[in-house]
């Protein structure tokens, strides 16, 4: 089939979103979160934890250069990655379970692109003003004032920027000295360059990119559909209710006049803008009688169409059309909405956090589910028996850890050594490590039901001093005369033990000491 | 087919093109992301002008920057060479006997003396040291030549029976093959499993001792413990370089050995031959 016309183009201009201010609980409660999770950010460098004299003080440091991550009392050593490999898979189960009990709590409240995407339009909101000036700004030509604001916002914005690249440094090396050398213009390359970049990303990602990055760049809107189901609790719209909406529509404009006039007088009862009792449960509000009508009109759904939910949206998206992959679930149209009901004279909740399985007998005016049985389910059961598992079992990991370890690998290059004597000879490459502040004598020991001896490379005794805070290589031989069962048979078990001989505590590991028969 | 049809089921605008009633759907993608593409291609020009990029029939263009990695690593091993030019300095200060007394240099000396071990020394002696048959095990504590540091160090430095080095270790045993009869290297071969062995023909071995004592203990000695002065191997000890059998014995008695290693000295730097003597005396054998 051929067509002559021009064809629509493959590639569409970004539409610029200019959220509108709201108020309301989901509101308040996304503030507290920013409030938080930024203080965690920036302030956590900067809190000190004597460690001794020996180990920095900073209670979080990343240390790359002596490969040891410190976390106040916690210190993590390369061979414990396992703890980080176990942080980060509770982290993904903890992400599924919450998005499929509460849908994307995540992107919409705690996600850093949601938060800081929030502080810049904050910033935005402070300088250029609500949605209606700021469209206004945008269409506007470019004069004095427009430059003069843009060029406020754009550096207020970069110092948020700088501030972020900032902070994140400062978990790698300790901050106070970090912060004296960056000032000083003596700081290393590489925290100017990581500073530089974070800058970039951030200034781009909240000031510019913002909804762009969810929609284009993020994965996890395209995974969570594979977390979600009927029973999740998620931001939606009850059409049931909303539908048909409008504004023209004769009778809901008197029943909202009606309904205002008794909400004025009934003001100073005191009653609740947000009554605790869920729509369901509560009575519809009765429309009083009308004249007859000259036209057939269907009983109008508590929508008003006055497009708050769609003004607040920082995705720029319209709720009442469904769930969409733009939703990032941050519950600013619930608050946008609720204050509307609240100003016609309708109870809260035509947009809320809803499953969508309850639809149906909503619709129908039955009562919905429990919240409860929503959220425990088998697999959000499932999710957090996993999630509790791995967490306890780190947990555990971390409370059997002690001061002092030991690796042993045998040397099977060869499997043996025959002495002039006879005697046969098993070499041990033994790693000790003390994990306390200070050095410490470390006695090494072996125990076998057969008789072996043990020497160690270039000492005399059995006695060595490994300093604080470090692994020693030592090459350790065990030995069977010729005569002794374990020189002729093919492998003896036997267990190295090492002996912190201050702190009188011992660490071993099981190997094998290879024969003649080998 | 007009412009901005839309699909009935979606309502998204289509493409205009339809197979057998299947429309395509037209959804934009976002115009920066097109920029996005064109900057990724201007950057992938740009880096192949300013990094070696284009195969050319020899070689490949240079790039601007004069970027190459053979120059990085070059790079890397001086900036290393740099940071462990103290530790040369003390290795090369220090007597070798004393060598193991300061812990953390004798850790340097035997890193780095692994490393060359492994490079040059391990395609004879293997990489874990155990040497073959005919090439000596450096993990026991028998020596040829000596196993102390010095001793050792000695031979790493000029080998032994090369042509290269007149310094280097030199013996030989003669031939037997052609001084004595068979009858008499038959006895004189159950001597020496006699000296390390239970099991033996005692009748023979004391026909071959005496024969030991005209022929060989010249070298190995009255009692066949050997002599590290001349590198004759010690017989009555349970280590053998070429094989403690009959066979092997007799050949060895009849043709003589002849191991040859090459002289290090004028291969390896000073630090080196150190480092590397370092690492053999601290494989388990060292005196």
């Amino acid at each position: 089939m051929t067509d002559q016309t021009k064809p629509p183009s493959l590639y569409a201009p970004r539409v610029p979103i200019f959220p509108r201010r709201v108020t309301g609980f989901f509101r308040n409660f996304k503030w507290a979160i920013l409030i938080v999770t930024l203080g965690i950010y920036y302030v956590t460098p900067w809190i000190r934890w004597d460690r001794g004299p020996s180990l920095p003080d900073q209670a979080v440091l990343v240390d790359i250069a002596s490969r040891r991550f410190y976390f106040f009392w916690i210190e993590i050593w390369p061979h414990e990655f396992y703890f980080v490999a176990g942080l980060l898979i509770m982290a993904g189960l903890g992400l599924f379970l919450f998005t499929s009990a509460l849908g994307r709590v995540w992107c919409g409240y705690t996600c850093p692109q949601t938060v800081w995407t929030d502080l810049f339009m904050l910033v935005e909101r402070w300088i250029e003003g609500d949605r209606n000036a700021r469209v206004r700004l945008q269409k506007a030509p470019w004069s004095l004032r427009k430059w003069r604001l843009r060029l406020t916002k754009w550096t207020v914005w970069l110092a948020i920027a700088i501030a972020t690249g900032g902070a994140w440094v400062f978990y790698f090396t300790d901050a106070p000295t970090l912060a004296r050398d960056l000032v000083s213009l003596t700081a290393h390359p590489a925290a100017y360059i990581t500073i530089a970049i974070l800058t970039a990303t951030t200034f781009v990602f909240g000031g510019f990119l913002r909804e762009q990055v969810c929609i284009y760049m993020c994965p996890w809107p395209r995974i969570q559909a594979a977390m979600m189901d009927t029973d999740t609790i998620t931001v939606a719209y009850r059409d049931w209710r909303g539908e048909p909406r409008g504004k023209n529509n004769k009778r809901r404009i008197q029943a909202a006049a009606v309904q205002i006039e008794a909400q004025q007088q009934a003001a100073g009862a005191g009653e609740a803008r947000y009554p605790g009792t869920p729509y369901r449960e509560a009575a519809k509000p009765a429309i009083p009688a009308l004249e007859p009508e000259t036209g057939p009109e269907p009983e109008p759904g508590d929508c008003i169409d006055c497009m708050a939910c769609v003004n607040v949206c920082p995705m720029g998206i319209d709720i009442r059309n469904g769930q969409q992959m733009e939703c990032i679930t941050c519950a600013l149209c619930i608050d946008a909405c609720d204050d509307v009901m609240a100003k016609i004279g309708k109870p809260r909740g035509l947009i809320d956090y809803i499953a969508l399985s309850d639809e149906t007998a909503e619709r129908a005016g039955e009562p919905a589910k429990p919240l409860w049985k929503h959220i425990l389910r088998p697999r959000t059961i499932m999710y957090t028996l996993l999630w509790s598992l791995i967490g306890i079992g780190l947990v555990y990991a971390l409370f059997i850890r002690s001061d002092i370890e030991l690796t042993v690998s045998p040397v099977r290059n060869p499997t043996y050594v025959t002495l002039s004597d006879g005697t046969i000879r098993n070499i041990y490459d033994v790693r000790l490590r003390n994990k306390s502040g200070e050095a410490r004598d470390f006695r090494l020991k072996l125990t076998s039901e057969e008789l072996l001896r043990i020497e160690l490379e270039g000492m005399d005794d059995l006695t060595l001093q490994v300093p604080a805070n470090t692994t020693v290589l030592q090459r350790v031989y065990v030995t069977a005369r010729p005569q002794d069962p374990a020189a002729t048979s093919a492998a003896t078990p036997l267990r190295l033990w090492v002996e912190d001989t201050t702190a009188q505590t011992r660490a071993s590991k099981a190997t094998t000491f290879n024969g003649k028969a080998n | 087919m007009s412009k901005g049809k839309k699909d009935d089921v979606t309502g998204t605008e289509t493409t205009g093109h339809s197979w057998d009633g299947i429309e395509e759907l037209n959804t934009p993608l976002p115009r920066w992301w097109l920029w996005t593409l064109y900057l990724c291609i201007i950057w992938g020009i740009a880096h192949t002008i300013a990094y070696p990029a284009w195969p050319m029939i020899s070689g490949a263009t240079k790039g601007v920057l004069g970027w190459s990695t053979r120059a990085n690593v070059a790079a890397e091993i001086t900036a290393h060479d740099a940071k462990n030019a103290e530790l040369v300095t003390a290795l090369l200060a220090t007597d070798m006997e004393t060598l193991p007394a300061s812990a953390d240099l004798n850790r340097y000396a035997i890193a780095r003396g692994g490393a060359v071990f492994r490079s040059n020394c391990s395609q004879c002696h293997g990489s874990g040291a155990a040497g073959t048959k005919g090439y000596p095990n450096l993990l026991d504590d028998d020596w040829l030549w000596g196993g102390q540091m010095a001793d050792i160090e000695f031979t790493v430095r000029h080998g032994i029976r090369n042509e290269q080095d007149s310094d280097a270790r030199y013996s030989q045993m003669p031939a037997f093959g052609e001084m004595l009869e068979k009858e008499e290297i038959a006895a004189v071969v159950e001597h020496v499993v006699s000296l390390s062995s239970a099991e033996y023909d005692a009748n023979l071995s004391a026909t071959g001792a005496t024969v030991f004592a005209d022929n060989c203990s010249a070298c190995h000695g009255e009692d066949g413990l050997g002599d590290r002065i001349q590198g004759a191997p010690n017989l009555a000890d349970a280590i053998w370089l070429y094989g403690g059998d009959h066979e092997t014995l007799t050949n060895t008695v009849v043709n003589g050995q002849f191991g040859i290693m090459p002289a290090w000295g004028p291969r390896l730097t000073e630090a080196d031959i150190r480092a590397v003597s370092a690492y053999v005396h601290s494989l388990g054998g060292g005196e």
